[in-house]
């Protein structure tokens, strides 16, 4: 009974206040983020959204400066304390400055072996242990200004109290009021997807079916994006895969899928998997034919190469996505390509995927983090800012064979994407070089010196 | 970015390494930085193994003789300090620095230089490079790729050419008249003087300090026919 005396007005008040403040919160949702993802139109919010962070971190970075500079700290910038100046020069290109510099082209042939060659491998062995290129791109990118995430600055230290209740409301903004937002839009989103994409699978089989599965993929995708706050630009969209070819971009996390998937309908490649991304996987087919691999299936090349072959030629199934990468990579470079999507004979259609890491880092780290944590990672950043080029279709030429023309794609990609286009393996992450290159590079030394040596002895 | 202080004070003795090796701290920081990437399993030493695990260095036909000459004889870790200070022997050498015998030759010279590049090939450490210390940097470098009768070849040819006081061995002081500060070679080929060489190599790896960066590698070979 003493309950009852204790009975506050307040209460009453707060279920109010907590009733409207929801119903407006929905609304809000609906108008700004769920329509506009229905029809594809934007309202502009997000670009100011970024404007107004960028300057932010503008001043932010200022004020680190400055109060370093007063204490008189020193400030790391990784790129402009770079160790190594490096010269792009191969061992071949060394070598034949040697020949070039000598006077008489008959007398090189009593150049062969020289003491003093010793220097460029010691040089490119040196250079190594002090600066690793492949290790470098399995870790998150370095950043030269701070983007008020702490996960991104080794050493946050105290600089100013400006800074630092700026940064604490940053955490609130991040952690109170877009966090809860973006998970409740991911959740509407998943949950639309499979859905409507089971009671399209009702359907009868035809034209009808496939226009409505197009709409309501592109549909679940844009609430996606909205749902991270990824802001992406396009660039060249004449270029946009057709039916009957192959995507192809470079991988940086599994957020390229969402990004590419919201503005094209692609048949997806992928195994299948258990829970939550079965159950999506699963429902996704029913209403257009993605490839599903089983786990045995995906050892046995032959018959992946075959479904993929038997989905490209029939013409009224949707353009298929492949991350031909394997992995995924840090997002400054782009790695080897795996040959097995070039080998099918299609066209490709190379698609590159830069992100700007000024606002959010989203490499996937695999051995770091797991998925679910790597989502509320990517949800409790401030956004994720991508350009997304089509490059101009390609397809395999005369005498071509699929490792040459993959890697021409790769250089295409890295090119346009401002990427480093390197011939490492994406699978060192977890393993070891394998002999044969050490072998290419004696194999390069000795065809320099062999024809000499051959004639001498 | 941040404040590197935090860092300097994890490293003992930084005063002391930026006097003997001329590094900034700025680099100090960095190397140090790659120091512990490399010591995965945080003992503050690096071991062999920890090196081979550079796939760059792993496909290097002299890898295994760079890692090598960061362990002293006996020694089975490297630190911190010792690290730098073999890196060292790889900062550009300075040369206006006057020539006083009476100081200690630092660590950048390009005498330190030939002396690092001579113990790859002197692994046994008796100043000298023997025919067959010879013929083994010679089969890292060519493998599979040429017979053995050429790669005894070729070191005949070589000793030929360098040693000059016959002992059938390269001694540091012949050694470095090969490379640096320019050479006069002869060659003589069945019996005959056919080339005078003169040769100047230069090697180094520069470090980008915000100015002009030259060239890295140069050989400059001007041959005169006989």
């Amino acid at each position: 009974m003493g309950l009852f005396l204790d009975f506050n007005p307040f209460d009453n008040l707060l279920c109010i206040l907590l009733g409207i403040s929801f119903t407006v919160w929905f609304t809000l949702l609906l108008v700004f983020i769920i329509v506009p993802a229905i029809f594809g139109v934007s309202f502009g919010i997000r670009q100011l959204y970024m404007k107004t962070l960028l300057k932010i971190f503008e001043w932010a970075t200022h004020r680190i400066e400055r109060g370093a500079k007063d204490n008189n700290h020193l400030l790391y910038k990784p790129y402009s304390n770079a160790i190594i100046a490096k010269e792009p020069t191969s061992l071949e290109e060394e070598i034949k400055e040697i020949r070039r510099s000598g006077s008489n082209r008959d007398l090189d042939h009593a150049s062969e072996f020289e003491m003093s060659d010793i220097f460029y491998f010691c040089r490119q062995g040196v250079e190594s242990i002090m600066d690793d290129e492949v290790t470098k791109r399995f870790s998150a990118e370095e950043l030269e200004s701070w983007n008020l995430l702490t996960r991104s600055n080794y050493n946050f230290q105290h600089i100013s109290l400006r800074l630092t209740v700026l940064w604490g409301l940053g955490v609130v903004i991040r952690y109170g009021f877009l966090l809860p937002l973006r998970v409740t839009l991911a959740f509407t989103g998943v949950g639309l997807l499979v859905v409507l994409t089971s009671i399209i699978g009702f359907l009868p089989n035809g034209r009808m079916k496939n226009f409505l599965s197009e709409q309501v993929h592109l549909m679940c995708y844009r609430i996606c994006v909205r749902a991270l706050t990824a802001i992406i630009t396009y660039h060249d969209s004449e270029n946009k895969p057709k039916n009957g070819g192959i995507c192809v971009a470079n991988h940086t996390s599994p957020i390229d899928v969402i990004i590419l998937a919201s503005d094209g309908c692609y048949a997806m490649v992928g195994q299948i998997h258990g829970g939550l991304m079965g159950v999506i996987q699963k429902s996704m087919v029913k209403a257009c034919p993605h490839i599903w691999f089983e786990r045995s299936e995906v050892k046995d090349r032959h018959l992946v190469a075959k479904r993929l072959s038997d989905h490209v030629e029939d013409k009224t199934k949707l353009p298929i996505l492949i991350f031909p990468e394997g992995t995924c990579i840090n997002n400054t470079s782009v790695m080897m390509f795996k040959k097995g999507s070039f080998e099918i004979g299609s066209t490709v259609y190379p698609v590159a995927i830069k992100y700007d890491p000024r606002f959010g880092d989203a490499f996937w780290n695999s051995s770091q983090f797991g998925m679910v944590n790597y989502l509320l990672r990517m949800m409790s950043s401030w956004a994720i800012v991508c350009s997304v080029w089509y490059l101009p279709p390609m397809t395999r030429e005369e005498g071509e064979d699929a490792v040459q023309f993959a890697n021409r794609v790769k250089a295409a990609i890295a090119r346009q994407g401002g990427l480093v286009d390197l011939l490492w393996d994406g699978g060192l992450k977890r393993g070891k070089v394998k002999d044969t290159f050490k072998e290419e590079q004696q194999k390069l030394y000795s065809k320099i010196k062999l024809p000499v040596i051959g004639r001498e002895v | 970015m941040g404040s590197t202080n935090s860092t300097l004070s994890k490293i003992p003795n930084v005063e002391e390494l930026v006097q003997e090796t001329g590094f900034t701290p700025a680099h100090i920081v960095r190397l140090y930085d790659r120091f512990e990437a490399l010591d995965k399993e945080k003992t503050g030493h690096l071991r062999p193994q920890d090196f081979g695990a550079i796939n760059r260095l792993a496909i290097n036909p002299i890898g295994d003789r760079i890692i090598g000459a960061f362990f002293s004889p006996g020694q089975e870790t490297v630190d911190f300090h010792s690290f730098v200070r073999i890196l060292a022997h790889f900062r550009p050498a300075d040369k206006k620095r006057p020539k006083d015998p009476s100081m200690p030759e630092p660590v950048n010279s390009r005498t330190s230089k030939l002396k690092f590049a001579f113990q790859l090939y002197d692994q046994d450490k008796d100043g000298k490079i023997s025919r067959a210390e010879l013929l083994q940097v010679l089969r890292s470098m060519l493998e599979m790729q040429v017979t053995e009768e050429q790669l005894e070849s070729i070191a005949d040819r070589t000793i030929q050419e360098a040693d000059l006081d016959t002992d059938d061995a390269i001694s540091f002081e012949e050694f470095r008249k090969v490379p640096p500060g320019g050479a006069l070679r002869l060659t003589y080929q069945h019996g005959a003087l056919t080339q005078i060489r003169f040769i100047i190599v230069k090697n180094y790896v520069r470090f980008d300090n915000g100015k002009q960066a030259m060239k890295g590698n140069r050989y400059l070979k001007f041959t005169l026919p006989c």
